[in-house]
């Protein structure tokens, strides 16, 4: 992960990190991901568990951590907005944006810009 | 367009397979490989640094398959590359004339013999698809132009035997919606979750927008069923299939019988249309089991017209 860059991101990351273990990716998904963040994945990855999931439930890389992508779609189940979010494909990770305010690129739409080839 | 998506878009039987890890030994050790059951299969997958350990890359693998007169899937994890030398390698390999191209995520470094290397992981197997589709579509992720468009047959993975079992058709239907047009899943030895996984793939139109091709383990070995079992992230062997093996009078025979079992089993399942047979360390019998099932010849299959075996 980075640390966050200025004040704002000082701010999220202080709110964001004890609650969702936040990563500072700066394109925050959380709520198209049933609160959880898909950053704590080892793989990190945006779509989905991957195959190696362990028959318990558990992560492939880290055996006494449950899958996230587990709690992902239980957590999706109960939410009653933006559950079916977690079926959209969510593009590749811009990593210009790790360690800035997710916040700030919400409301200014940097979040939402992929690159031209992305359909 | 290449023979696999010819055969598939036809709704013909198809049946591939997984080359063995290849390391040196030039062409001869690529046509050793696969010689034992050449006639039978439609194209073989040149794998990926399988169980993160390195061997030489898929793109070399998948030309020199090409070159042997054999049809290739070159396969692609996520594990080791960032996007830009995954693009790379797609354009590579269209070059080349490689189609088929099957995306995965890949295991963890951690599951290797070199679990200190960086993981990459730059893009997830749902990307890694997407991006492959725009390619065909004449555009690297930025944008910039391919022309001509290299065309693609792009395939994904699916694992109907790991949790969350009930989101796994959920998450083929995106990998669909992000171009996947065949799917080689993941070997599952609980015959009950690929029955469930076919069942809720035809209900839900997965089996329909993509072709699917059930995974069966051929090995001359109990101990390779072990191997399998410890070793491979995301598979387990049930404990009593392998002492089965163990305690049968010939092992090796009961080995193969168990694939053929699977296999056989697979067939039947409503909404598969081909196998996928791979074996571990030393080949196991390919030919063998599309005898003993019934299977004809590429050749055969092709002249005939040839739909489904009849399951045995």
């Amino acid at each position: 992960m980075a640390g966050p860059h200025g004040p704002l991101a000082a701010v999220e990351y202080a709110v964001k990190k004890p609650i969702w273990g936040c990563q500072m990716c700066g394109q925050c998904v959380l709520h198209s991901t049933g609160m959880t963040c898909p950053m704590n994945c080892p793989k990190q990855l945006r779509n989905g568990p991957c195959g190696g999931v362990r028959p318990n439930g558990n992560c492939e890389v880290k055996p006494d951590m449950k899958c996230v992508w587990l709690k992902a779609y239980e957590r999706a189940d109960k939410l009653p907005v933006w559950g079916e979010e977690i079926h959209e494909l969510r593009p590749p990770v811009d990593n210009r944006l790790w360690g800035t305010s997710s916040w700030r690129n919400y409301f200014s739409g940097r979040d939402k810009q992929t690159p031209e080839g992305w359909a | 367009m290449s023979r696999l998506e010819d055969r598939i878009r036809a709704g013909g039987f198809v049946l591939t397979a997984e080359l063995l890890t290849v390391n040196t030994g030039g062409l001869d050790a690529v046509h050793e490989r696969f010689e034992p059951y050449e006639d039978y299969v439609d194209a073989i997958n040149a794998t990926d640094n399988t169980a993160a350990h390195a061997h030489a890359a898929p793109l070399a693998v998948a030309i020199a398959l090409k070159q042997l007169g054999m049809e290739p899937v070159m396969q692609l994890v996520c594990r080791d590359r960032n996007r830009l030398a995954l693009e790379a390698d797609i354009v590579g390999a269209a070059l080349h004339g490689i189609e088929n191209i099957c995306c995965l995520t890949g295991d963890d470094v951690t599951a290797g013999d070199e679990p200190e290397a960086r993981r990459v992981f730059d893009l997830d197997s749902p990307q890694l698809i997407a991006t492959a589709q725009a390619i065909s579509g004449g555009r690297y992720l930025s944008g910039r132009r391919i022309e001509p468009a290299p065309h693609l047959f792009i395939g994904a993975v699916e694992n109907p035997g790991a949790p969350p079992y009930e989101a796994r058709v959920e998450r083929a239907l995106k990998k669909v919606r992000a171009g996947a047009r065949f799917f080689q899943l993941q070997l599952c030895f609980d015959k009950e979750r690929v029955e469930r996984f076919m069942r809720a793939a035809v209900e839900s139109g997965l089996a329909a927008q993509a072709a699917i091709i059930q995974s069966i383990c051929l090995v001359r070995s109990p101990s390779a069923l072990r191997f399998v079992d410890e070793k491979v992230p995301g598979i387990t062997v049930p404990h009593e299939l392998i002492e089965h093996c163990e305690r049968a009078d010939d092992p090796e025979e009961a080995c193969f019988q168990l694939g053929a079992e699977f296999a056989a089993h697979a067939l039947a399942q409503p909404g598969v249309r081909g196998l996928h047979l791979i074996s571990f360390r030393r080949e196991a019998g390919i030919a063998r089991l599309c005898r003993q099932l019934g299977i004809p010849t590429r050749e055969e299959r092709e002249t005939s017209g040839y739909r489904h075996p009849v399951a045995v």
